[in-house]
């Protein structure tokens, strides 16, 4: 019962209580525990960081009242919503309607369980986990697609397959960049993939395929930005003519979820993002002995969340500079011209390694 | 069942039983109509067979509203109609007066009435932009748009009084004379505004997605604008080379060195650049009355009471959403006999269903966009 | 109706790559709006109810009407009612009376907040200047008496 990665922590309670099962059991709950406090604490501060960024962006203030500058105003909004009535409309599936959302949290926790946040610092360390997580975003789709079927409202149902069929396609060529950065790294794990960009900053991903590492981020971008319903694509949410979204008929905590579920799938694709591209919880060594030894001493899991913190960063500030493309133009996106080119960088990605184009 | 009922107004002809054809309501709250605007809409499956707008929830009787009080009280009532830019509203009005009471304006009073216009078409074609970001999805060049206009605002509330609804001009030239302050507002507003214009459009006009969203979209050809009487950037942009501000100059229009943008596609892009390039050649005019402004004189013709010679006078101005009209019969008296007033909005608003014919649901968005109506201004 | 134009194979490759190569506009898109993030002297907000110290009116601003009255509360107003004329909504109603002389004067101006769009020809019309515009913009009250408001503190003087 010995995990792979030991912990300082897990390691205590290991000695402190000698029957192994009970000593699991409360890693388990730790480990639990942690993950919440890490989803439901990112995205307390997602919510505020959202409304500051849109803010400056249009040269205004944001939330400044509740707190120092507005920071306790998404506890407000918590509450607000907590306590405002939950029900069903008429003619409903009850089981689905409350489950839906239920459904659509599991995948990002589940995300959150693999992701390596620290040398030391990791759920579950599985030799398969790119496909793992990639087989999990389905239920991120599927609590869209119940949730709006479950709503007895027609709008709502339009609204939701037209997301459920842009989270499937944007799908795609989000599985063939992580496969990408699999072939590149030569591991499927996430700590392996992490641990395959040690060395200077020029060791990352994005830097050491030259031009097509880069190539890939920006893919990755783009296909996680619809996967997750975000602006520019979130014809979901923001249909303005005629739906109103799979959500409409929530209201108080069951909105709640669905509001929670989207923060946290975003800090899980930024953590993604960050593994696979930018180094995960490795120092930006340059290779000057001094200044690395400086850097090395700050632990991983503070440039973990720093190297997040700027992924999300650019996932807002593409939400508030762009409009939206049309619902026909987003499907020709992906499967005329995302596709296309995911496919060709797997091919320049096996070319690349075989002749040893790598940047060594 | 082999009968097809539609709703009142539409006219193409049934096509056959196995068409899904069916009627949406883009009711009269909707964020996007511009105002309160019904659209019905006949659809097959995602595209538009027919559209037929549904007017007059803003209807307030201002024109009845005139024959019961003096010519001096419609002034104040104009500036209700388009109140994205009620000056120019205001100067329309003025216009036909002066022509029936044949009064003259000192040159003091003509360059302000030019700068305040200029203002108020910049300040109109800022809400375009914001509106035309905001349509298409971003709520960012809604915020930009709406900012920049905060800058005229102040303008309007210190010379006039107030910032939406001025009620300035009187006819003989304007109610007050401006402070000393309107020179140096109006030049930091201009060095403000060139180069955040520049950032704006960047953001926008070379857009890949405004692009796609825009180009070829709601194409209105020069034949069909004329047939419906369009004026303004929609006219303009169809190949419609008529601005009366060249072609009947009012004013001193015709001592300023200026250009008309016309293009000739008529697409949405088309119109959004036209409006883009008419905020340019405003800026072009303001300058030029910056350099030449009078340092002093009158600004108003001695005042005499409104009482307007029988007959029907009519003059028409160039306001920023197109050919703005006032047409006057007096009879005899301090009160008008008839006041009409010729919305622009009204014939542009014509054109929406020869516009959007064989497009899909989402582009009816990005044409009223475009097609920037005011519905108070055609309800009245 | 709208057709779909049939391109050539050429012209499809020609539009595809072009539309990659205009992707750019992307990149000077986002600048614009970083290079605003980063600009906090660009904010425009006022915070309006902790800055009521310092904001002041500009002096032409239209508020509500008020009467001008002199250190000794007097009033100019000669109760002749143009401004009544003059307003476009019966919103100003001017009650005279007879003072001892049996002179007409004025007794009680009344105006109704609720119906006055604030144009200002009441003011404009009015020929010895008893009346202005002041700078009171928080006008919303919480039931309909406070609406209907004397202006005049004192008789006039004729």
């Amino acid at each position: 019962m010995t995990p792979s990665i030991t912990n300082p922590i897990g390691d205590f309670i290991r000695n402190l209580i000698p029957i192994p099962e009970v000593s699991y059991l409360i890693n388990a709950i730790l480990c639990i525990c942690g993950i919440c406090a890490v989803a439901f604490g990112s995205a307390i501060i997602l919510v505020y960081m959202e409304r500051k960024v849109c803010a400056h962006v249009q040269c205004r203030l944001g939330p400044m009242r509740l707190g120092f500058h507005g920071c306790i105003q998404t506890v407000a909004d918590t509450l607000k919503l907590l306590f405002k009535e939950v029900y069903a409309p008429d003619g409903a599936d009850k089981i689905l309607f409350y489950m839906a959302p239920m459904v659509l949290l599991t995948a990002p926790f589940m995300c959150l369980a693999m992701i390596p946040f620290g040398p030391t610092l990791q759920v579950a360390d599985i030799s398969v986990a790119v496909p793992l997580i990639i087989a999990v975003n389905g239920f991120g789709i599927l609590g869209i697609l119940l949730g709006g079927w479950a709503s007895n409202n027609k709008y709502s149902l339009l609204g939701s397959l037209r997301s459920g069929a842009q989270m499937i396609s944007y799908e795609i060529s989000f599985a063939l960049i992580l496969l990408f950065i699999v072939m590149l790294s030569g591991s499927a794990s996430l700590r392996g993939i992490t641990l395959s960009q040690t060395g200077t900053i020029a060791d990352w991903w994005i830097i050491k395929a030259p031009v097509i590492g880069f190539i890939a981020f920006i893919m990755f971008l783009i296909s996680s930005t619809a996967e997750l319903n975000r602006a520019p694509f979130d014809i979901a949410e923001a249909e303005q003519e005629l739906t109103g979204g799979y959500h409409t008929e929530y209201n108080g905590t069951a909105f709640a979820m669905f509001y929670l579920a989207e923060y946290i799938n975003l800090v899980t694709t930024s953590s993604l993002a960050t593994v696979c591209f930018l180094g995960g919880f490795l120092p930006p060594c340059i290779g000057i002995a001094s200044v690395d030894s400086i850097l090395n001493l700050v632990p991983g899991v503070i440039w973990f969340f720093g190297k997040v913190l700027v992924m999300i960063w650019i996932y807002m500030m593409l939400r508030w500079t762009y409009v939206r493309p049309r619902v026909d133009q987003l499907m020709s996106l992906e499967w005329k011209f995302l596709l296309p080119v995911n496919l060709l960088l797997l091919v320049l990605g096996a070319l690349f390694i075989s002749f040893g184009w790598i940047i060594k | 069942m082999n009968e097809f009922f539609a709703p009142p107004g539409f006219k193409e002809p049934f096509r056959d039983t196995n068409s899904e054809e069916f009627f949406v309501n883009m009711g009269p709250q909707h964020p996007s109509t511009h105002g309160a605007l019904r659209l019905e809409l006949r659809l097959d499956g995602e595209t538009i067979i027919e559209v037929v707008p549904h007017f007059g929830y803003i209807h307030r009787g201002l024109e009845k509203q005139a024959e019961s009080g003096t010519y001096l009280q419609y002034i104040h009532l104009s500036d209700r109609q388009d109140y994205l830019n009620a000056i120019q509203n205001n100067l329309g009005v003025c216009l036909a007066l002066e022509k029936g009471m044949n009064v003259g304006i000192p040159e003091r009073g003509e360059y302000i009435r030019v700068m305040m216009a200029e203002l108020g078409r910049i300040a109109s074609h800022l809400v375009f932009y914001g509106c035309f970001g905001g349509d298409l999805g971003g709520q960012t060049p809604l915020i930009y748009g709406f900012k920049e206009r905060e800058m005229i605002h102040d303008i309007f509330d210190e010379q006039t009084g107030s910032r939406l609804t001025t009620n300035f001009f009187r006819p003989g030239g304007s109610r007050n004379d401006v402070t000393d302050t309107f020179i140096p507002r109006v030049k930091a507003f201009l060095e403000h505004l060139k180069p955040t214009m520049e950032d704006y459009e960047t953001l926008l006009s070379k857009n890949l997605i405004v692009l796609e969203r825009t180009k070829g979209v709601g194409v209105l050809t020069k034949e069909e604008a004329l047939s419906f009487g369009c004026s303004g950037p929609v006219a303009r942009a169809s190949g419609v080379n008529y601005d009366v501000r060249k072609n009947d100059p009012y004013g001193i229009y015709d001592t300023f060195d200026f250009n008309v943008p016309v293009r000739y596609t008529g697409d949405n892009y088309d119109r959004y650049l036209v409006r883009i390039e008419e905020i340019h050649q405003s800026m072009k005019i303001l300058e030029q009355c910056i350099a030449r402004f009078p340092a002093s004189g009158p600004w108003r013709s001695k005042e005499k009471p409104v009482r307007l010679a029988p007959g029907s006078y009519y003059a028409a101005t160039e306001t920023a959403k197109g050919l703005y009209a006032t047409y006057i019969v007096a009879v005899s008296g301090d009160k008008p006999y008839r006041i009409h007033t010729r919305g622009p909005s009204f014939a542009n608003l014509a054109a929406l269903n020869t516009m959007v014919k064989g497009h899909k649901v989402s582009d009816i968005v990005s044409v009223m966009a475009t097609l920037d109506p005011v519905i108070p201004e055609i309800d009245r | 109706m709208k057709i779909e134009e049939k391109i050539s194979h050429r012209e499809y490759i020609r539009r595809y790559f072009k539309r990659i190569l205009q992707s750019v506009s992307f990149i000077k898109g986002l600048s614009v709006t970083v290079r605003y993030f980063f600009e906090p002297s660009r904010i425009v907000t006022e915070q309006y109810p902790e800055n009521k110290k310092t904001l002041k009116m500009y002096p032409r601003f239209r508020g509500r009407l008020e009467m001008i009255e002199d250190e000794h509360g007097e009033n100019k107003c000669t109760a002749c009612a143009i401004c009544e004329r003059a307003c476009p909504n019966g919103t100003i109603n001017v009650l005279a009376t007879k003072d001892i002389a049996g002179k007409k004067v004025l007794g009680r101006y009344l105006y109704r907040l609720d119906t006055c769009t604030q144009c200002g020809l009441c003011v404009e019309a009015c020929p010895f200047g008893a009346i202005r515009m002041n700078q009171d913009f928080e006008l919303a009250r919480t039931s309909r008496e406070g609406f209907e408001m004397i202006l005049n503190r004192k008789e006039g003087r004729g």
